[in-house]
């Protein structure tokens, strides 16, 4: 833990940070920039774009990107990853969900800034060469889509869901996969899917 | 010539089996494109400054500091200053930017000045005497009404004569009455009514009565009757909140054509919209469509919004410029069913035999008021009266909405016989039964129907009289709703082309909109051919292709569905004209099975498909199938069954939906697996309507309170029940053909919970959604009424 507090995602330690937002205010537009702060030179990001780069599905990606954008947009509009989406744009929904460090996160409350130098996994990568992951060709077998907009964030949730409980329980079922919604009504399907991976009885 | 007519059961390979969806691997991947995923290359941000106020005047828009700002590329105002805002979060000013964030500085940075208007945003029950008293001039509206609710033509007549018009009789209108049937005096009499255009802009009743119904002799039939039972039921204003929210991507090829990407229900009917508002010839728009998520009726139109976002493009010098409502807006604005309530007094004989319907029903869809919903639902009760009132406020527009106005009258019928049923101390299945012969030409199927869901719900064995007298404050009880539905597949037009190669395409401007339309076309058109499905190319949602309707009304199944039939006979006929002499037969003794074109009687004298298509020559051969068009592939008409079972918590008012039974017909099914698909969702979303959604508006500041998903609530994965489904496929059904099916699924949940709660608490909850407070409201008047 002592490393993390030392060293945050997006690079800038949390004492670096603290003398920052203490002279926000005076930074130039042009980023990133190497301020005199408490005696120490630290770098100052945004307001205007700063260079960025993440490693996602493997491959790396860089782009001129304000500090307030988020992961989810830069996804989309910066590296042509559409298949996360953006429904509720307030971690209510799922369906922007991604891998972050392996870990499902909703993708529109989380800075790309901060989602630098950690493994960041999204639905483009689960089928590989045209072939499905099994978890995306039973979705298609029990029918779990409609309109399907909903589809790739809740297929990265029960994705990770599977990796972490195999033999899922009914009850787990039911608490961990409610935070993703659907409108058209697919749930009986996702249900399926669940249970088929995890040859529990589920749905 | 072919005869047009589906297949006969045992020939059938495809139709009528349980087909995964062909789209579905490009939707689990992730790679399937929505208008909101359309990102060409120099792709300009819009964002749109809305209306803080419910109800406002424009009075100055200053947008100098937004047009300086670097990366802003145009600004477009969309409502003038003047103009008067008649809902919360309706636009006013659009821009376009390099990128988002910049296009959000740019809002901020807008000025725009309103004069605060009053508003109205109750849709509570009308007070006595409202919309009353002295009528003035007629409005469009009110002439409406009282054409549509078949007030007698004197009294029309005379109120034109006494009470003049406030808008300018026009020829295209007195054309257009005629058009509708209006007889020729009432057209005269429009025609010199006195004109008062100062009464237009005065201010009006939000009140809207509407002219009284009666059918039979009311009065006679309640005074004939043993039991009586009286109540108040409704539901209130929800939204569509579809996922992919309303929105846009919009270019200029060139200066006079406009390349459009839309989130939309029809792909054909866009161009003439986009003409219309922007002046060009609807020849030169296009629009195409991949994927689209969700619309559930909401979607149809380009939207002001949309038609900005063509402008913001143009004066961008044509650079594609999206943009896609965010959440707030899209539940603010761009979709609302209408409420419906009503006061309802029901009658019957003591055996149970239905008498006499009364009921005063109101609702609001926004500033038009809101139309009645078809009252009573399902069954057509001897002796009626019911008057409805529409209430106009500043709620934001309603839109059609799933099974437009059933799911209240469901909720407003059923539950005034569920209740009558238990003053009448009959078990409600029983109680229904007796009266099918009231539910017109559904009623065969009905009667097979309830007993079959009643069946699969375990009714006799769940089901007790009303109050679950069990220990414990976990109470648990069964309730029932019907519905029927229209859905007669739509205009259609089906492109099909066989190739010398063996190759087959089809072009179909339709579009998918998660109900399996692609996957059904696909099915027909194989099945017909004799030819794997993945050996067809499939092409929808472009207005390249030939016109299709909109989907809407439950009406796509039977448009696609027909005209693919038809393209594929007709095509059949063709390729078996060139094919015959080689397989020296003649070409009505051919038939197109397994990947082969054979001879009937002789199916070892055949060739392949591609062998068969070589004989073609050089050039592919090419038809159209249409709908309407020749044989009887199509219905109208389906009827349907909903049974709920839940759990009442009653010391928390939290209610559990136990277990759902959905019992439908529609016709032929296409594909069982997306059939089955549409009705489980359908009690999906009938329980989240049921329990959870309400468009709340604050009546002190006219504005929306939930414009999120965490306070608009929708039914997660942990609400859902066990669900069972079962389609009528019997023959009788299938031989009327294909009907609709996406909406009347959707219509019986409200109501069946609602009944279900009440067979378990013992008291009726009288309005959706059945949240904790309105519960424990209901037990709490309950308790006093006992004390």
């Amino acid at each position: 833990m002592a490393d993390d507090d030392e060293k945050t995602s997006s690079g800038v330690s949390r004492r670096e940070f603290l003398k920052i937002s203490g002279i926000a205010a005076a930074v130039p537009l042009v980023a990133p920039q190497m301020v005199e702060a408490a005696g120490e030179k630290v770098p100052v990001y945004g307001p205007g774009k700063a260079p960025m780069s993440f490693t996602i599905n493997g491959k790396r990606y860089s782009a001129q990107l304000e500090p307030r954008v988020t992961l989810l947009d830069a996804l989309r509009d910066q590296f042509d990853l559409t298949g996360s989406k953006r429904v509720c744009d307030r971690a209510e929904c799922g369906a922007c969900t991604v891998l972050l460090n392996n870990k499902p996160v909703y993708a529109c409350t989380v800075l790309a800034i901060e989602a630098q130098h950690q493994p960041i996994t999204t639905i483009e990568s689960l089928s590989q060469g045209g072939k499905l992951h099994p978890i995306q060709a039973a979705f298609v077998q029990h029918d779990a889509q409609q309109c399907g907009f909903c589809t790739p964030g809740f297929v990265m949730a029960c994705k990770s869901f599977l990796d972490q409980h195999p033999h899922a329980t009914e009850e787990q079922i039911r608490y961990h996969l409610n935070g993703n919604l659907c409108r058209c009504g697919t749930y009986k399907g996702i249900r399926e899917v669940i249970a088929q991976m995890s040859g529990t009885k589920g749905a | 010539m072919a005869e047009y007519k589906w297949p006969a059961p045992a020939e059938r390979t495809l139709i009528g089996k349980r087909i995964s969806r062909v789209d579905g691997a490009v939707k689990v991947s992730g790679h399937a494109k929505y208008s909101y995923d359309y990102n060409p290359k120099g792709l300009l941000f819009g964002k749109v400054l809305r209306c803080p106020h419910a109800h406002a005047r424009v009075t100055s828009i200053d947008t100098s500091a937004a047009e300086k700002m670097a990366g802003i590329k145009a600004v477009q105002i969309v409502q003038k200053p003047g103009t008067e805002v008649l809902w919360q979060g309706d636009d006013i000013v659009a821009v376009a930017a390099v990128d988002e964030p910049t296009a959000e500085d740019a809002i901020r940075a807008i000025q725009v000045k309103y004069e605060v208007l009053p508003h109205n945003v109750s849709d509570a029950e009308p007070p006595a005497g409202a919309g009353e008293g002295p009528a003035g001039p007629m409005t469009e509206d009110d002439l409406e009404n009282a054409l549509g609710n078949q007030v007698p033509d004197a009294q029309v007549i005379s109120d034109l004569q006494k009470r003049g018009v406030t808008f300018q009789v026009t020829d295209d209108m007195t054309k257009e009455l005629k058009g509708y049937g209006v007889s020729d005096a009432v057209i005269n009499a429009l025609k010199a009514a006195a004109y008062h255009p100062e009464a237009a802009s005065q201010p009006r009743s939000p009140y809207q009565k509407m002219a009284a119904q009666t059918q039979g002799d009311p009065d006679k039939g309640f005074a004939s009757a043993e039991v009586t039972s009286e109540g108040v039921y409704g539901a209130p204003v929800i939204t569509h909140c579809c996922l992919e929210t309303h929105g846009s991507a919009a270019e200029w090829p060139s200066s006079d054509h406009l390349l459009v990407h839309c989130s939309t229900q029809g792909v054909s009917g866009l161009p003439d919209q986009y003409a219309q508002a922007l002046k060009i010839p609807a020849g030169n728009v296009r629009a195409h469509q991949d994927h689209i998520g969700g619309g559930f009726g909401s979607k149809f139109s380009p939207d002001r919004w949309g038609i900005a976002t063509a402008q913001l493009s143009k004066s961008a010098g044509g650079k594609p410029v999206k943009y896609m409502l965010e959440r707030d807006s899209e539940l603010m604005t761009a979709g609302a069913r209408p409420s419906a309530y009503a006061r309802v007094k029901v009658a019957a004989k003591g055996d149970g035999t239905l008498v006499a319907w009364q009921s005063d029903s109101w609702g609001t869809g926004g500033p038009a008021g809101a139309g009645s919903p078809p009252l009573p639902y399902v069954f057509e009760i001897p002796n009626q009266r019911k008057q409805h009132t529409a209430v106009r406020t500043n709620q934001g527009p309603a839109r059609a909405w799933r099974a437009p106005n059933h799911p209240q009258a469901a909720v407003i019928t059923m539950c005034a016989l569920d209740d009558l049923a238990h003053k009448l101390n009959m078990d409600p299945v029983e109680f229904f039964a007796k009266n099918l012969d009231m539910t017109g030409p559904r009623a065969p199927i009905y009667k097979e129907e309830l007993p079959l869901a009643a069946e699969l719900m375990g009714w006799k064995q769940k089901w007790h009289p009303r109050g679950d007298k069990s220990e414990g404050p976990i109470k648990r009880g069964v309730g029932l709703s019907m519905h029927t539905w229209g859905g007669r597949g739509h205009a259609s037009n089906c492109l099909l082309s066989i190739h010398p190669d063996g190759s087959v395409d089809i072009k179909m401007g339709s579009q998918d909109l998660g109900t399996g339309t692609r996957t059904a076309i696909l099915i027909v058109a194989a099945d017909s051919l004799g030819i794997p499905m993945n050996a067809i190319t499939l092409n929808i949602g472009d207005t390249m292709y030939p016109p299709d309707g909109g989907s809407g009304g439950s009406t796509t199944i039977g448009g696609v569905s027909s005209s693919t039939r038809r393209a594929a006979l007709m095509a059949l006929d063709q390729l078996f004209a060139k094919v015959a002499p080689a397989l020296k037969a003649q070409p009505a003794d051919l038939e197109a099975r397994d990947g082969t074109v054979r001879v009937k009687s002789e199916p070892s004298r055949s060739l392949s498909w591609k062998q068969a298509c070589a004989k073609l020559g050089a050039m592919p051969l090419s038809v159209t199938g249409k709908n309407p068009g020749p044989g009887n592939l199509i219905n109208s008409g389906v009827g349907g069954v909903g049974m709920a079972d839940v759990s009442v918590d009653t010391e928390t008012g939290i209610v559990k939906v136990n277990k759902m039974v959905a019992v439908q017909d529609c016709g032929l099914v296409i594909n069982l697996k997306t059939a089955e698909s549409q009705c489980y969702g359908a009690l999906i979303m009938g329980i989240s309507y049921a329990l959870y959604e309400e468009k709340v508006l604050d009546p002190v500041t006219g504005r929306m309170l939930n414009p999120n998903m965490e306070f608009y609530r929708l039914a997660g994965l942990r609400d859902i029940p066990e669900l069972m489904v079962h389609m009528m496929t019997d023959p009788l059904n299938e031989n009327r053909g294909v009907i609709g099916l996406g909406e009347p699924p959707v219509i019986s949940p409200g109501a069946a919970i609602s009944n279900a709660v009440a067979n378990a608490i013992g008291v009726r909850v009288p309005f959706l959604p059945l949240t904790p407070d309105r519960v424990l409201a209901a037990l709490e008047q309950q308790q006093k009424a006992g004390a």
